[in-house]
């Protein structure tokens, strides 16, 4: 079988920016997502898209790589610099209802989401948020849409129709195999994410994002949210911030003052 | 009582419990009734170790599907056996895969799923997770609101031990009925990763760490590493550069561990290295660059040259100790 066009779809997230303090608020302890950013873990899914549609002649080639995001309005900014960085299209599922979905919930409207894009071959997400980071929805989203799960993977090929991806284990390196349609997640081992440049900028202007409703994905409001999710966040306490200790400057002896101290927290 | 299921993996390393496992049995057994669901063989051996633990009831599968395919398998096992002795809870460990089959269980059950749990407590019959989240800025208590709780558990999060009075387990082998996409992603080959040798990065109390600072050679790093008896980690960019294995990167997209010491070497201090180490208890840094953000977060802090400082650190040791 040769190379044909491939129908991607890409995770991004929209996620609250880790270089500042991030923050929960509210009765249900959810996450503050003022400063947020695309979750620079699907910066890898979406380069492992780019590399396998650029290979086989992009978009011109017929290629499709669907950037798609949950998230309030302000999500779009996730698929804007996806489609910057030249993803084809976009799609934002953003719905009031929606706040306070746990990984069940996420995963349930993501899966329905897809299916609105017809057949897909490639499901590709990052290895996990980097606000949740549970790495539960690539797993969830495989069992509700029935695809080959080929996840955590640092390398990833397709062939005509069969998918080969490396799982790195701490006991074992793996070989995984599948035939398309697929979902894989890949780590930031798989590959080097590329910098929107000045032509992708102008590109993403012309470029089509879709915003879906969850009456437009055929769900109940009750489905998702802090009503359709199945767990609950019942307390949060914020650990007090860590503060610098003593720190000296090493004049020959800092070794033995290293052991000294060592030696006073009964740790030799 | 009702039953808790813990998930145990015998298709590597058949008729031993790994160290987690005997806490996710001493958990369960403090919520209910603990059943063990085996994926391969149920040995002798095995059996004993866990009626040692108070485990009444075993269902494995040896079915070739769990070792062949990815992960899903394993999660239908669990499922499927969750269903059969109507569990109100299955724990699992937090590996990438432990957390993948909670990720699917939860799916296949409708029930809940909690990861990452440093503690697992009972409240008026329900089983709450502590997790800590944000990079350590927050903990939090989570529960599952469904009839049924999946929660991946972290290694040490209660300490092992044995019932007041070991039981001799009912066996029973279950078949299980894999969904078609279960059996898609085909593992056509594994290659074992060499071992260091040295503590695992999860289990040690005190990890050296070392970073681009190291320049290529680790051995100031290993060196004081052994000498306490400790496990080594690395930044992603000593990782990335070859001067150590991956699997021993500490950071957001490495290990998340939180030993009673943890000494960093040459290491900037970057937010993911330490979204992965700054719920240490301790935290001792050494880095030749003062303004460097490691000594934000450090309780001793030495600027200077770890070429200098590690070498004179481990003679000294040696020194005391003779
Ligand atoms: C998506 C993503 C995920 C990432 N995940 C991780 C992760 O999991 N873990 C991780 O660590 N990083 C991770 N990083 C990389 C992270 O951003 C930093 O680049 C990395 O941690 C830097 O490693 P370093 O501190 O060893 O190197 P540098 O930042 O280059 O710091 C080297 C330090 O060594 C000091 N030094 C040099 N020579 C000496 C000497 N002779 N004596 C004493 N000190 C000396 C220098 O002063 C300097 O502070 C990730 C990055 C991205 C984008
Ligand atoms: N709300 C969301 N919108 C888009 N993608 C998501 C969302 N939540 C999770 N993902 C994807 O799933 C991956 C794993 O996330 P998690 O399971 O939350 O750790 C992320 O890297 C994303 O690719």
């Amino acid at each position: 079988m040769e190379n044909s066009a491939l129908n991607i779809v890409v995770l991004v997230k929209y996620v609250p920016d880790a270089q500042f303090d991030r923050h929960l608020t509210g009765d249900a302890h959810t996450i503050d997502r003022s400063e947020s950013i695309l979750s620079e873990l699907d910066e890898y899914a979406l380069e492992a898209a780019l590399a396998l549609t650029d290979a086989r002649g992009g978009a011109k080639a017929g290629n499709v790589v669907t950037a798609l995001t949950l998230g309030p309005a302000s999500a779009a900014a996730a698929v804007k610099k996806s489609l910057q960085i030249g993803a084809t299209q976009g799609l934002h599922v953003t719905d009031d209802a929606l706040a306070g979905s746990d990984a069940s919930a996420t995963s349930l409207a993501l899966a329905a989401a897809i299916k609105t894009l017809g057949p897909v071959d490639l499901v590709i997400t990052g290895m996990a948020s980097t606000d949740g980071e549970t790495s539960l929805i690539p797993a969830q989203l495989a069992a509700r849409l029935g695809l080959a799960q080929l996840t955590f993977a640092s390398e990833l090929e397709v062939e005509g129709g069969t998918v080969t991806a490396r799982r790195d284990g701490d006991d074992y390196s793996e070989e995984i195999e599948a035939s398309l349609p697929a979902l894989v997640s890949v780590t930031d081992q798989a590959n080097e994410p590329r910098y929107p440049n000045f032509k992708g900028i102008i590109a993403a202007k012309k470029k089509k994002v879709t915003t879906v409703s969850l009456a437009d994905l055929g769900l109940a409001a009750s489905a998702v949210g802090a009503e359709g999710s199945l767990t609950t966040v019942s307390a949060a306490a914020e650990r007090p911030a860590r503060t610098a200790g003593t720190i000296i400057t090493d004049s020959g002896d800092a070794g033995i003052q290293l052991v000294d101290f060592l030696a006073a927290q009964k740790l030799i | 009582m009702t039953a808790i299921v813990v998930y145990i993996d015998q298709l590597d390393a058949p008729g031993k419990l790994s160290t987690t496992v005997g806490q996710l049995l001493t958990l369960a057994r403090g919520a209910g009734e603990p059943v063990a669901v085996v994926a391969g063989p149920a040995s002798a051996a095995l059996l004993a170790e866990l009626g040692a633990y108070g485990v009444a009831r075993v269902l494995h599968s040896e079915q070739a599907e769990l070792g062949e395919y990815l992960v899903a398998p394993k999660a239908d096992l669990v499922a499927q056996a969750a269903a059969a002795v109507s569990a109100s809870a299955v724990l699992v460990d937090n590996s990438p895969a432990g957390k993948e089959i909670a990720a699917r269980a939860g799916v296949a059950l409708n029930a809940g799923v909690i990861t990452d749990a440093v503690a697992v407590t009972y409240d008026g019959g329900t089983l709450v997770a502590h997790k800590s989240v944000l990079a350590g800025s927050y903990t939090v208590q989570a529960r599952a609101t469904s009839a049924v709780a999946v929660i991946s558990v972290k290694a040490h999060s209660v300490e092992a031990s044995l019932a007041a009075e070991a039981v001799i387990p009912a066996v029973e082998a279950v078949e299980v009925a894999f969904a078609p996409a279960s059996l898609a992603a085909r593992v056509t080959k594994r290659t074992p990763r060499a071992a260091s040798g040295r503590p695992e990065l999860e289990d040690a109390r005190i990890i050296v760490a070392g970073g681009r600072g190291l320049d290529g050679d680790f051995t100031p790093v290993e060196e004081l590493a052994d000498v306490l008896g400790a496990a080594v980690g690395a930044s992603r960019a000593a990782t990335d550069a070859g001067w150590i294995s991956h699997a021993s990167q500490v950071g957001q997209t490495g290990k998340k561990v939180s030993p009673q010491l943890y000494i960093s070497v040459g290491i900037s201090g970057a937010i993911q290295q330490k979204a992965g180490m700054q719920t240490s208890k301790l935290i001792v840094a050494v880095n030749k660059d003062a303004e460097s953000p490691i000594f934000e977060i450090a309780d001793f802090g030495i600027v200077g040259d770890l070429f200098k400082i590690l070498p004179q650190a481990v003679e000294e040791i040696k020194k005391r100790r003779a």
